[in-house]
């Protein structure tokens, strides 16, 4: 991808009370003259950061990312911190109201054009367009492990060092002193030639009335002393004693409490309702009718739940109701085909002549892998509260996009989105659950009809039947081995592509490849899941690369070694993971070792898996996890987002199946849609490697290999090739004894 | 009328017998740091002390509570001070997301008034019951084996200890 420029704009000021507020917008710094127009608007505020500094010297870091167990407020908190030189301690950081100022320009960019090479004559021309697309988007989001790789590195880090920047110029100026002699030193400014030391706020205002540099020099990486610690969470205390206020836990004077039930058939609207039996219950104030859904509103959740369950709703029957997961699959394949046989492939990578090489290859192997659709399963269920005043409206929500969900509860209440304030909470979980905001919207109408604050609470089965999911997805392989077993050719056709645009690649050296992907939409709805795209494309290519070693007769790690020769971090990455695995130990009958490597987000993760297999149940022993993030600015952050990571990989790839039957999802709460627990939870051990590249994120990239170093390890201790996900559908009866025997 | 204590307060509320602890606990009497998570018992989530026995408060009628004892995740400080199983969780710095920690901190207080050194078997027993969608298992059971045998916070000893395991997470 094309460097941006520093370029942005950076203001300052004095607030109320003598208060140094600095501010940073980044702008793209290469913009093609004919979209100049687009772009030169006044609101061309992109990732934005601010710092303020009061006059008891305690600095506030405003934040545009929520908070959703992540860390990265304080992550981004750390990285003003380090640029201003200030003293951690006086540190404390707020959540940015949802406004336009606060939109976020990268992840609309990150998003939808992925990290996907950009020849560097037109990413003025990229960055003009999705500059659009962002402001059109309405994009505040949380997710695509973002907060630190962009709002903290384009914006926290310029803001932290504009501001120490004038507080430096500020101080010289008053001593009558070179600039150059005064330095920053955890939130004093010094001149140490006159022994003269004096707190940042003592110059706040004498700063404010300079001009801030638009490019501030940033810190050597080597003089880090507050990014690289493991700073304690400022979140957590809240989270031990009970006080942490989530969505669900709003509370507004006159609320009624509301629960909901959606059309089971997506894209199905009510045809009928007979709500007496639910009305006449004690408690129940109202039963709303949306064009797809039915809500009773009442004086409690239990209330609400009970009498939802009284009303008889008769749904409409469109033509998707004849539709099963088996439908979906056999579609996946006819699509396939037929973009195939039709000259409509979509070009994904295209390198060399694969088919040619194909032709000429001593051994081809093919392998074609599916995985099922994902529900988010959050721990706090989908919820929103609303109250509407005349023209105004407030909501109270855990949201990853506070200001999309801004514009989308003024779209449905047909309110000025100025009028619509939004409160953001805690979430129980995001996942990229909390970037759609149907239940918000939901609550709104809900508000609206009944004329009362209504807070909506969803069922879990509301919540697990009606997701957006992380897609189901075919995927189908050819590569040509040589007579030495090197791949020469990788050939792969898969269906729906979304973000990040690189997640089917591969770093090894391939010389002829060619990707290429064919739509096939289906009526279940979709949306972002830790790590998006990855999260199906780091199973199936590390899978194949795993059958391709197989076919070449090599070890799995040993073969990846000499594909990387060319991509020195992702080798080191790969070493370490199987340098602390013990990776070429014997093992004994039943147990197995796999290995995966997948980049995203801007970091490289590979993993290595033991597991036992005994009598058909599979108990995964340990993994070994690898990071290069660039730098991590929070290690045990880091770390603890790596073990979050796997587990939520793991229960996808060990459990994770929703299916559907008859235009619906069959899957319903914890029951049948089940978790890894601490009784299955293997020992993790994370080892970061700080390589000094551009720091990459955390939120995201410890899931996508978790999957295949299973199934790979499952491979390697029963034979048997996990080719469709999840695990649980296999017969993996294998015993101890039989191995010896076969022995 | 149904009349019990929470968190060593007598409270009286007039509600259906049947309605479950946990929507009184959270709506009636405000204490919001107990959490809905499944509704059915299968995630841990609610799980409150009545009469010193960890239960799931979704599914356990008010009515059952007739005259006992409730205790919540905000009645487990006392004094100010921390429940050494509170502390352990902050010194691991165990939660993420953080909307299940009431509940496995609840049941991680009921398994160590039992048994006061836990090993893994009875710690996966006592905790399998808790879901964590963070996936924070290892932290959970690290924190557990800090405030195991711990009658009285020593945060000078959790700090220590803490720091030794930071050392062994983190290589890097």
């Amino acid at each position: 991808m094309g460097k941006w420029s520093r370029r942005g704009f950076i203001t300052a000021g004095v607030v109320a009370g003598g208060a140094l507020v600095v501010g940073v917008a980044i702008r793209p710094g290469h913009r093609a003259p004919k979209l100049a127009p687009l772009v030169t608007e006044g609101d061309e505020t992109l990732v934005s950061a601010w710092v303020k500094i009061d006059p008891n010297n305690q600095v506030t870091a405003i934040v545009p990312h929520s908070e959703m167990g992540q860390g990265a407020q304080t992550a981004l908190a750390q990285m003003l911190a380090e640029e201003l030189d200030a003293r951690w301690e006086d540190v404390s950081f707020m959540e940015a109201p949802a406004h336009d100022e606060y939109a976020n320009y990268m992840l609309g960019k990150g998003f939808l054009l992925g990290e996907a090479e950009v020849p560097k004559a037109l990413v003025g021309t990229v960055d003009g367009v999705f500059l659009q697309v962002a402001k059109t988007m309405r994009l505040q989001i949380t997710g695509g492990s973002l907060s630190v790789r962009a709002t903290g590195a384009y914006g926290m880090r310029v803001a932290g060092a504009a501001a120490r920047e004038m507080l430096v110029k500020a101080a010289a100026a008053s001593w009558g002193v070179p600039v150059a002699e005064v330095q920053a030193r955890e939130g004093q400014l010094l001149h140490e030639a006159s022994g003269r030391e004096a707190p940042f706020a003592e110059f706040a205002s004498q700063a404010a009335e300079l001009t801030p540099s638009y490019t501030p020099t940033l810190k050597d990486p080597k003089a880090f002393r507050i990014i690289g610690q493991s700073v304690p969470r400022h979140d957590i205390p809240a989270k031990v004693d009970g006080t942490a206020m989530f969505g669900i836990d709003a509370e507004v004077p006159g609320m009624q409490i509301a629960t909901i039930k959606a059309a089971p058939v997506f894209g199905a609207e009510l045809k009928s309702v007979d709500d007496a039996a639910a009305r006449s219950q004690p408690g129940v104030t109202d039963v709303v009718q949306l064009d797809d859904a039915v809500a009773v509103i009442a004086d409690s959740y239990w209330t609400a739940k009970q009498a939802l369950g009284k009303v008889a709703i008769e749904w409409s029957q469109p033509e998707q109701t004849a539709v099963s997961q088996a439908d979906i699959f056999a579609q996946f394949d006819t699509d396939m085909a037929r973009a195939t046989a039709d000259g409509a492939e979509q070009e994904d990578v295209r390198v060399g002549d694969v088919s040619a090489a194909l032709a000429a290859a001593s051994q081809t192997v093919e392998a074609t892998y599916r995985v099922p659709y994902l529900a988010h399963a959050c721990m706090e269920p989908m919820n929103a509260t609303v109250a509407i005043e005349g023209d105004s409206c407030t909501v109270w929500v855990g949201s990853q996009n506070p200001l999309g969900t801004r514009y989308s509860v003024a779209e449905a209440l047909g309110l000025d989105v100025e009028n619509v304030t939004v409160r953001n909470h805690m979430m129980g979980g995001g996942f990229g659950r909390r970037a759609t905001d149907d239940a918000v919207v939901q609550a709104a109408l809900l508000a609206q009809a009944a004329g009362t604050p209504v807070k909506l609470i969803w069922s879990r089965e509301e919540d697990v039947q009606h997701d957006h999911y992380r897609p189901a997805i075919t995927s189908r392989f050819k590569a040509a081995l040589d007579a030495d077993g090197v791949p020469m050719a990788w050939e792969n056709q898969y269906v729906d592509k979304h973000e990040p645009a690189e997640a089917p690649h591969i770093p090894y050296a391939v010389p002829n490849q060619y990707i290429h992907y064919a739509d096939s939409p289906t009526h279940v709805p979709f949306g972002p899941w830790r790590s998006v795209d990855h999260s199906q494309h780091g199973f199936f290519t590390e899978s194949f690369v795993d059958e391709l070693a197989g076919a070449a007769g090599q070890d799995p790690y040993e073969y990846r070694r000499a594909l990387l020769k060319d991509e020195p971090r992702h080798r080191a990455v790969l070493d370490k993971a199987a340098e602390l695995a013990g990776w070429g130990e014997n093992l004994e009958p039943g147990r197995g070792r796999g290995i995966a490597l997948q980049t995203s987000f801007g970091s490289i993760v590979a993993q290595v898996v033991d597991v036992t297999v005994n009598d058909g149940d599979v108990s995964v022993d340990r993994v070994v996890c690898a990071v290069d993030p660039g730098i991590a600015v929070t290690p045990d952050g880091l770390s603890a987002q790596m073990e979050s990571g796997i587990i939520y990989g793991l229960t996808a790839a060990l459990h994770g199946d929703i299916q559907i039957d008859q235009g619906a999802v069959v899957q319903s709460n914890f029951h049948n849609y089940p978790m890894v627990r601490m009784g299955d939870s293997p020992e993790i051990d994370v080892h970061i490697i700080n390589s000094g590249e551009a720091m990459g994120g955390a939120g995201e990239p410890g899931t996508p290999g978790i999957a295949p170093a299973l199934t790979n390890a499952i491979y390697a201790a029963t034979g048997t090739r996990v080719r469709q996900l999840p695990v649980s559908q296999y017969d993996l009866t294998f015993s101890v004894e039989e191995a010896e025997e076969v022995i | 009328m149904i009349e019990f204590n929470v968190n060593g307060v007598r409270e009286t509320v007039d509600v259906a017998p049947d309605t479950p602890l946990l929507w009184v606990v959270r709506e009636r009497l405000g204490l919001t740091g107990t959490k809905f998570g499944c509704g059915i018992a299968q995630c841990g989530a609610c799980t409150i002390h009545l009469n010193g026995r960890p239960i799931r408060s979704c599914v356990t009628p008010v009515s059952a509570a007739q005259g006992g004892e409730v205790l919540t995740i905000e009645g487990l400080a006392e004094n100010g001070q921390l429940h050494p199983v509170q502390q352990a969780w902050i010194d691991h710095q165990v939660p993420q997301c953080g909307y299940c920690q009431s509940g496995q901190i609840m049941s991680a207080v009921a398994l160590l008034a039992e048994n006061p050194n836990p090993d893994d078997a009875a710690i996966n027993a006592a905790m399998n019951g808790n879901v964590c969608r963070c996936g924070m298992y290892s932290r959970i059971r690290k924190a557990i084996k800090t405030a195991a045998g711990v009658g009285i916070y020593d945060p000078a000893a959790t700090a220590a200890a803490s720091a030794s395991e930071a050392e062994e997470v983190n290589h890097g």
